[in-house]
């Protein structure tokens, strides 16, 4: 029972961090209908940044000035980069990102070397905040969660509650149509891609110390990003927030418990062979949920895209 | 006539003169092993280390035979194997004759194979395969041929070494098994189990895990279970950056028994270790670095450091690879003839500059030396790793480990 609380909280931080990436991807794909591959590079390169402003200012700096830099990199790429090839369609756009990605990893492993950053917790943080049966959560993890959920509220209260979020929010669905009204769209569109990286910023700055700063570090993390924004619905604030969560505790929980394939097996009336060494089925009967946890949420893409082409909470076919 | 014989004539002289080019070559020793990709950080140290050894200990001393100097071709592989064999072709087609290789067991695999076909079938420009890290065992049983020479300790005489130490800790009773789901991975577990149960009976082994490689993004989820199965101690054969983050949750989680490890150091894992791993990372490695073995292994890292600010000697047995070599080139008399090379090689004893002296079993290729089990620590460092005020001090010290380990290796000699 206690485990069950500690893996809640785990999956928690987990799907909170997931979060704070995919909000910014499903809000610029909404805008652009179009997948930014770069965006978990600019994850990257909040992490990189915040690491060598903590070097000289000190963590809490870093946390305030990385994202800042990130979001600006990411206006400028819309404005010089995005907005040009965005005349000859969606594929030019596609490769544009694709090959943003790439360079920017190039970039990051030239400038800081391909070893892991000593990026660290810091010390203010680094104490067990609670203990359960035995378990310790570390400050920082409390730390991750309360970021992420004031940042979902602010982004929440802005796009719902302001003048700034309707413009966006119409911009999103009839660009034309706002254009018409006096608004300048193009510019709404850049301050979306760069707050949209700047979250991703966000993301890389509180995560580089739990989940440690290296060149590598934006492939592990890209494509479970767009499978989260595939479950919870292209364009979806909400959709992305459930769909981290969900993402957050199913591979937590699956890891967390030794569920194997052969009792599942056995459970609905199979028989498990007695040579087992030469059955063709082998390797199924052996799996374990700890061993397949990480394909889990692809699983559930194809099961959302079978049933719900648009995603949960989304509007449109994906 | 006349014409024919000047043809002749200038023949013979073309040829001494290529002959004496030949002469004064380079012996050249292909390095493959990854230079871009996840694990580059990996293989660009292993080639500062290797370009720094080949310059100290052989060409600075005037190289080998009569003043051939050591030069080392670096072909990156990407870790695949398919690519590291189209490297081999590469570098067999410019002439090399000896190719070192380390990183992945799954490497080595193929190469070891596609060295035994081609010098099978090429008798005339035979390779030589010194292998520095990969430490599957089936490479030195039943997967051994000639051509194949072991200079890191495989994973069964690490194993064995770590279990002898753990089997004068009476305060270990639980331990955890946690390793990547491949061919070394599931080696370094079955090892682990069966070497525990022959020395310590009464360890309860509580859990055995493997995890996709490269793949996991937390590994929160795994020291939850670790903390809670009250284990003492947890054994992992992890690397790269799969070792730094499985560690950093362990003891985030509340983990403050013993880490023991085969590739906690180096490459920023040490650095970015810092004080969270003092006290609980231990790793097994040959070579000691801190204290230093000798002034000579102080002057050479001190000469190294110099040279490499950012590079780490967190691979001694390097020195070893080219320090033999150039032993076996001088004994056999040819830099040419890799059979006799390698004939010198079987069974030679050499002076490791950070340990004792090392053998070459000649039944299989493996060289035997004394393994070290050290801390991670910033007390008593000469030598830190990153440059971060941390490195490995030994601890625990295991003579010629693993001399009268079994082995089934059946070679056939050329």
């Amino acid at each position: 029972m206690d485990l069950i609380l500690v893996n809640l909280i785990d999956g928690l931080v987990t799907g909170l961090l997931l979060f704070m990436l995919s909000a910014g991807l499903t809000l610029i794909f909404s805008m652009m209908g179009v997948l930014n591959f770069a965006h978990a590079s600019f994850y990257m390169l909040g992490a990189y940044f915040a690491y060598q402003i903590s070097m000289v200012l000190g963590f809490w700096m870093g946390l305030l000035i990385a994202p800042v830099i990130v979001g600006v990199l990411g206006a400028l790429v819309e404005r010089y980069g995005l907005r040009r090839v965005h005349q000859y369609g969606h594929v030019p756009e596609l490769i544009f990102t694709f090959g943003l990605a790439l360079l920017i990893e190039e970039v990051v492993q030239f400038i800081w070397g391909k070893d892991q950053m000593p990026y660290s917790i810091p010390e203010v943080l680094n104490f067990t905040a609670l203990s359960i049966a035995g378990n310790a959560i570390p400050a920082y993890k409390v730390f991750m969660i309360f970021t992420s959920v004031a940042i979902f509220i602010a982004l929440l209260y802005v796009l719902t509650r302001t003048r700034v979020g309707m413009i966006i929010q119409a911009a999103l669905s009839y660009p034309r149509t706002v254009e018409a009204l006096g608004h300048n769209v193009p510019l709404v569109f850049m301050g979306v891609f760069g707050v949209g990286t700047a979250l991703a910023g966000v993301a890389g700055v509180i995560a580089g110390p739990v989940l440690s700063t290296f060149p590598g570090m934006a492939v592990v993390l890209g494509s479970i990003v767009f499978v989260t924004i595939v479950i919870g619905g292209l364009g979806s604030l909400w959709g992305a927030l459930v769909a981290s969560l969900l993402i957050g505790w199913i591979t937590t929980f699956a890891k967390a418990y030794n569920i194997r394939m052969e009792d599942i097996l056995t459970g609905i009336g199979f028989e498990k062979p007695l040579e087992m060494s030469e059955n063709v089925f082998r390797d199924l009967w052996t799996i374990t949920s700890p061993q397949i946890a990480d394909i889990l949420p692809y699983l559930l893409m194809v099961l959302i895209l079978v049933v719900r082409p648009y995603g949960l909470f989304g509007k449109r076919d994906a | 006539m006349h014409k024919s014989t000047k043809f002749g004539l200038g023949a013979v002289l073309a040829l001494s003169l290529g002959a004496g080019a030949a002469m004064a070559e380079n012996v050249k020793i292909a390095f493959i092993d990854p230079l871009s990709g996840p694990f580059a950080s990996t293989g660009s140290n292993g080639l500062s280390q290797y370009e720094f050894a080949a310059e100290a200990l052989v060409n600075a001393k005037g190289g080998v035979l009569d003043g051939q100097n050591f030069e080392i071709v670096p072909f990156d592989n990407k870790i695949s194997p398919k690519e590291s064999l189209i490297q081999l072709q590469v570098a067999i087609d410019q002439g090399i004759r000896y190719v070192v290789q380390g990183n992945s067991s799954g490497v080595a695999h193929a190469l070891t194979d596609a060295i035994e076909k081609h010098n099978r079938r090429n008798p005339d420009d035979r390779v030589l395969y010194l292998n520095y890290a990969a430490v599957d065992p089936a490479l030195t049983n039943d997967d051994c041929n000639f051509w194949h020479f072991r200079f890191d300790a495989n994973a069964d005489i690490k194993m064995d070494a770590l279990t002898d130490v753990i089997k004068d800790t009476p305060e270990i009773k639980k331990v955890y098994i946690i390793g990547q789901d491949y061919s070394f991975g599931k080696a370094v577990a079955a090892a682990a189990v069966s070497m525990l149960g022959a020395k310590r009976p009464d360890i309860e082994i509580v859990g055995n895990e493997l995890h996709p490689i490269g793949k996991v993004k937390d590994f929160t989820p795994y020291a939850r279970k670790i903390v809670s199965s009250g284990a003492d101690a947890v054994i992992t054969g992890n690397w790269g950056s799969d070792m730094l983050n499985l560690g950093k949750s362990v003891v985030e989680n509340g983990f403050t028994g013993p880490i023991y490890t085969y590739y906690a150091a180096g490459s920023g894992i040490t650095a970015a270790f810092g004080e969270s791993g003092k006290g609980v990372i231990r790793l097994i490695s040959q070579g000691q670095i801190n204290p230093p073995e000798s002034d000579e292994a102080a002057n050479y890292i001190n000469a190294f450091e110099a040279k490499y600010p950012d590079g780490n000697i967190d691979q001694p047995r390097i020195t070893n690879v080219i320090g033999m070599l150039a032993a076996a080139i001088n004994e056999a008399g040819s830099a040419t003839d890799v059979v006799a090379v390698g004939k010198a090689l079987e069974s030679m004893e050499y002076d490791d500059i950070f340990s004792g002296k090392v053998f070459m079993r000649p039944q299989d290729h493996q060289l035997i030396q004394d393994m070290y089990i050290g801390a991670h620590t910033d007390e008593g460092v000469t030598f830190d790793y990153d440059n971060s005020g941390y490195g490995i001090v030994v601890e625990h010290k295991v003579d010629m480990a693993g001399m009268d380990s079994p082995t089934t290796c059946k070679m056939k000699r050329p």
